[in-house]
């Protein structure tokens, strides 16, 4: 290998690991929020890219009908589940947030879809019909079980899985499809080619950290969420709503879900279900970082992202086998060095 | 006759295992029945792994697939009999379980559940691309089963070998979880620290269980491969994987027939969407999928204590083996009453600057009951902690009959005789009282867990029982020796810790305020058999809160301030000592 495939190698795992990090954060969030390990990630990230394709062909994409169908189902849990607590600002808050928002952005998608408005349209259209799914999801499935198990949780995200998978096929069909790039322009650095579209997603996904880094540390909301992750019976005590923090954790998950989606849209053909090895490996990021810190995480994630490339330049065809195995010497290592914990459940 | 509830399982497996050859089921049942019987294994080993023994593995299928594809290259490359191929399948999963157990069982909290989700997928995948192994297509053309040279291949033929494969595995789980080696397991998840006391090898229990788990579900795998007659990576997946686990958990996890009963709801479940939906709805999509994932959140909404116990109740107590003649199990020769057993030289425990436990200094001796006592934060617990090994020490050193006890852990003060209670209750709540008590004679047994599974520690158990059951009559519980511990009072729960401790045959007895939540009788009562246990020459190490208890009882006291040593002497003497008022009291002027 000479100095210029590894530099492309370098390159190309850097991007792949910004969007892992992206993901990880996210992941990293929603456990420390919930508790819940949040396997489903990944469909933000799918489903953003292919409602992105859609607009771009000035196609009507079938994401309003999916967060329409969240919501629906999102409304019906709450009041089956709080008939008698049911009051005018709760039913308020479930028309306006599971019905009016959904029916709005829905009425918004069929009237903008076709006149093609360009790239910052679709993306922002995009983001804002993914990011209503996280609370709607938390809602849905999660809030319901809250106080049980990691386990339990650990599950039931696979339920929900499960579930985004096949309204995947459903809503979006089984074919794959790429997005535009963010950037065309393209300069050379000595023998290596950078595409902007790499560079784009390197300014995005610094930012975003950095955003995140600021709202966690200046924020009293970011702060509100740092003290139900440490300790949540002490949050509720001071009085922060956990129901609101898990939403809060969730919406944002879906957020960065987005974005990653709309990086990721152009680097690969993303289908129905190809979400699951994204969230995956930014998972095993999220673990190689102990799942409690953001800037390890990050590191890891581009370790992640550095490996795959390395991997499939050597064995392409245990590409997959080798990410996944990276976590055994850390989690070995996890194991000797803090080797004694009782079970917290 | 009444039918009973206990009985209805039964009388209903009984059925189902009769109904394929009573000519009442079409072939397609007796099929689904089997696909039930396979993944039944696998979710038996879920059961004890994750319900028992606290473990989450979302990679059983990685195991499944072992199993399977050790067979079928066995059988399609070399030509061997799939009899003999059997234990080629368990062995491989079980040297593969070995490694990666080796590795991950000792992670704690949700590192493990997480560790086998990406080793799952990494079996996936390497499934799936070696060559060898027919990557992702897989392998075709496997032999069935043969007796003679009649072949296996009609599912009610194969119904049978499932079926005796599956109530095997029920047998020999049982078997396990009721002897010694069980105790273990099940203390695994409750209470590590009341298992590690007496002796229980925490890491090595653990490491058994998985590699248990891990060759159930080889067995299934080869069971799969021979009545598929084929393999792909398909079915070992992630998703396999959280359905088994799934099974277990509707089940009712911790439930070894639960197991069976998850395993036939899922797999009707899957069955049934995929039959229904497409008849409701049309035939695009795959709407199983999505009702399916619908359907595990629901359950764990509304029932994640699984369906077994919602069913059938709590199980019944196990009824203890009665021993065959008088034997007593080997008891442990005691020093001569007044003989130095510990000896606590300059012990020091610091937390950062914190010092916990300053240089302190005493003695116990054999056939004396000395009272460790001290206001709130005086450092007893600590000190405590440092003779049974929970906590090391910082410098010092602490002498058991002679001996510096060196890197000192639970489990070797356990074999040295050093029997103990906890402050906090250490019980596993879902164990009788009295296996409560016989996990304190962990150390008097030596069945491994092939001699249980196999019911040959029948005469061993026996001895052990006899004993736990004349410490619980000594304690005054023998009437309520097979109720579940976790419905007892806290007072008598103390008792079964005391009884737990003398169940190890010590030499030494350390109690953590054994009075505190005991009512006056059942004080006056333990007060008794603490003097009867010292009348024996065991020696006592007693902390404790209740002065009027403690004064009666000791020999002598050693009193701590603020992890300082202020006083030792004869209890009537400490009562005067001017220091000791001031620490209690605040200061007499």
């Amino acid at each position: 290998m000479d100095s210029t495939i590894f530099l492309f190698l370098l390159q190309d795992g850097i991007i792949n690991g910004a969007v892992y990090a992206l993901v990880a954060i996210a992941t990293v969030l929603v456990f420390a929020v919930t508790r819940v390990i949040l396997v489903p990630q990944g469909e933000f990230v799918a489903f953003t890219a292919l409602t992105i394709a859609a607009l771009e062909n000035g196609k009507m994409p079938s994401t309003p009908w999916l967060l329409l169908a969240l919501g629906v189902l999102a409304a019906s849990s709450e009041i089956i589940r709080h008939f008698r607590e049911l009051n005018l600002r709760r039913v308020a808050r479930i028309v306006l947030f599971d019905l009016a928002l959904p029916v709005g952005l829905l009425m918004l998608t069929r009237t903008l879809a076709p006149l093609k408005l360009g790239q910052v349209t679709n993306i922002l259209l995009a983001i804002a019909l993914i990011t209503p799914m996280g609370p709607m999801m938390y809602r849905i499935a999660f809030e319901p079980i809250a106080h049980s198990s990691v386990l339990v949780l650990l599950m039931a995200a696979f339920g929900v899985h499960f579930s985004l998978i096949g309204l995947g096929l459903l809503f979006f069909g089984p074919e794959g499809t790429g997005t535009a790039p963010l950037s065309q322009a393209s300069f050379s650095l000595g023998d290596l080619v950078i595409s902007g579209q790499s560079v784009a997603v390197l300014i995005v996904t610094a930012v975003l950290l950095v955003l995140f880094a600021l709202f966690f540390g200046r924020t009293l909301l970011g702060k509100a969420l740092r003290a139900c992750s440490s300790n949540r019976i002490g949050a509720r005590l001071v009085g922060i709503p956990t129901s609101a923090a898990g939403q809060i954790a969730f919406a944002l998950a879906a957020f960065l879900g987005a974005i990653s989606g709309v990086l990721v849209g152009p680097l690969m053909t993303v289908f129905y279900d190809s979400g699951f090895l994204i969230g995956l490996k930014a998972f095993v990021a999220a673990i190689l970082g102990g799942l409690v810190s953001y800037p390890m995480t990050v590191l890891a994630a581009l370790g992640v992202g550095f490996a795959e490339a390395l991997f499939s330049f050597w064995a392409s065809n245990f590409k997959e086998v080798l990410v996944f195995t990276l976590i055994i010497p850390v989690l070995a290592w996890r194991s000797v060095y803090a080797p004694h914990a009782e079970e917290t459940e | 006759m009444t039918l009973s509830r206990a009985m209805i399982p039964g009388v209903c497996a009984l059925a189902i295992l009769a109904a394929p050859f009573a000519g009442l089921l079409p072939d397609y049942w007796v099929t689904l029945f089997n696909y039930i019987g396979i993944s039944s294994l696998v979710a038996i080993g879920l059961v004890l792994l994750t319900g028992v023994g606290g473990m989450t593995s979302f990679g059983q299928a990685a195991f499944v697939g072992f199993g399977a594809y050790t067979s079928a290259v066995l059988t399609l490359q070399f030509g061997i009999s799939p009899w003999l191929t059997l234990p080629a399948s368990l062995v491989v999963t079980m040297l593969v379980a070995g490694l990666i157990g080796a590795i991950t069982v000792r992670l704690s909290g949700h590192y493990l559940p997480l560790g086998t989700i990406a080793w799952g997928i990494a079996f996936f995948y390497l499934f799936g691309n070696l060559n060898w192994l027919g990557a992702h297509d897989g392998l075709a053309g496997i032999p069935p089963l043969r007796v003679g040279s009649y072949a296996l291949t009609d599912p009610r033929d194969y119904f049978v070998v499932v079926w005796i494969a599956v109530v095997s595995a029920v047998i020999a789980t049982q078997n396990l979880l009721g002897g010694r080696v069980g105790r273990a397991i099940r203390a695994l998840r409750r209470s590590t620290r009341a298992g590690e006391a007496f002796g229980v090898n925490t890491a090595a229990a653990k490491l058994m269980v998985f590699v248990y788990a891990a060759m159930l579900a080889g067995l299934a795998g080869w069971l799969y491969a021979h009545f598929q007659r084929s393999v792909s990576p398909g079915p070992f997946g992630i998703g396999t994987g959280t359905e088994y686990l799934l099974m277990a958990v509707l089940g009712g996890a911790g439930r070894v027939y639960g197991a069976i009963l998850g395993a036939a709801g899922i797999t009707f479940l899957r069955d049934e969407l995929q039959n229904f939906l497409p008849w409701l709805i049309g035939n695009t999509g795959n709407y199983e999928a999505i009702a399916f994932g619908a359907v595990l959140v629901l359950i764990l909404q509304t029932a994640s204590t699984g369906l077994w116990p919602i069913l059938f109740g709590p199980p019944p107590a196990p009824a203890p083996p009665k021993p065959r003649d008088d034997k007593k199990p080997p008891g442990r020769a005691l020093p001569a009453p007044g003989t130095s057993l510990l000896s606590v030289q300059r012990a020091r425990k610091t937390f950062g600057g914190l010092v916990a436990v300053n240089d302190v200094d005493f003695e116990v001796q054999s056939g004396r009951i000395i009272g460790l006592i001290g206001p709130n934060g005086a450092g007893k617990s600590t000190t405590f902690n440092l003779i049974t090994g929970v906590l090391p020490l910082s410098s010092g050193q602490i002498r058991f009959e002679g001996h510096a006890l060196r890197a000192q852990t639970p489990q070797r003060a356990a074999a040295l005789g050093l029997g103990r209670t906890f402050q906090h209750v250490e019980i596993v709540a879902d164990m009788s009282v009295i296996e409560n008590v016989a996990l304190g004679a962990h150390l008097l047994g030596r069945a491994g867990a092939l001699r249980a599974i196999f019911n040959l520690d029948r005469s061993e158990e026996a001895l052990l029982f006899a004993n736990a059951e004349r410490q619980l009559a000594r304690v005054g519980l023998a009437d309520v020796a097979l109720k579940p511990a976790g419905t007892l009072a806290l007072g008598q729960l103390r008792l079964v810790e005391v009884a737990r401790a003398l169940c190890l045959n010590p030499v030494l007895l350390l109690l953590d305020e054994p009075a505190a939540g005991l009512r006056v009788g059942e004080k006056k009562a333990l007060a008794r058999l603490l003097r009867e246990v010292r009348g024996e020459g065991i020696g006592v190490l007693l902390v404790e809160h209740d002065m009027d208890f403690v004064m009666s009882l000791a020999d002598a006291l050693v009193v701590l301030d603020f992890g300082t040593k202020i006083a030792e002497g004869v209890p009537a003497a400490i009562r005067r000592d001017p220091v000791v008022l001031e620490a209690y009291l605040g200061g007499v002027s």
